[in-house]
């Protein structure tokens, strides 16, 4: 069985974008509360990242459950790598891992003000 | 589209034999929910691996008639 063709675009997003969310509306008007919890943790961090609106995009919105195999959005991911969903990062960006994590991994943060 | 707590429990203990699940209706509609799920299989694995182990329980459920569903998991109790 061949892999659907929409992973191949998925790949292609993921290696485009140090910081990737999959997520439910845009960063400036997220259409979910789940997604909106996300890019309120990424905005806190001071971390760059680009947004892919899956509501305008039915093929990818089935696509990426598949290919990350996780059923929900959002969906980040940060260099390449699953790092999980809203619950996941809300944990992580409690218990610093978070951070930990885009430091690691080289990603700019902002300078706490 | 809405699922029993009861039924969730079911499922996430018959997925994850020995599991022990903690559930908490958020909302009072049947809809939104958060579920603590403790067990000894988690340990060693990563919070994502933990998470997929507790959907597939759910049997493609998630994201479907269960729509929001916050979940914790451990290894054991802190």
């Amino acid at each position: 069985m061949s892999e659907p063709q929409v992973f191949e675009r998925i790949r292609d997003e993921i290696g485009k974008h140090d910081v990737l969310l999959f997520m439910k509306g845009t960063p400036v008007f997220p259409q979910c509360g789940f997604s909106a919890a996300v890019v309120d943790v990424l905005s806190e961090l001071g971390v760059k990242f680009h947004g892919v609106n899956i509501l305008v995009d039915p093929e990818l919105r089935e696509g990426i459950k598949h290919f990350s195999q996780w059923p929900t959005i959002p969906q980040l991911y940060v260099k390449g790598e699953f790092v999980g969903g809203c619950d996941i990062i809300r944990e992580m960006f409690e218990t610093g891992e978070l951070e930990q994590l885009l430091k690691d991994k080289g990603v700019a943060l902002a300078d706490a003000a | 589209m809405a699922m029993a707590a009861e039924e969730i429990i079911r499922l996430i203990k018959e997925g994850i034999p020995g599991a022990e699940v903690e559930i908490e209706d958020l909302a009072g509609d049947g809809d939104h929910y958060a579920a603590t799920v403790i067990s000894p299989v988690f340990a060693g694995k990563s919070k994502v691996q933990q998470h997929q182990m507790v959907y597939g329980a759910l049997g493609g459920r998630m994201g479907g008639v269960l729509h929001a569903l916050k979940l914790t998991t451990m290894a054991q109790r802190p």
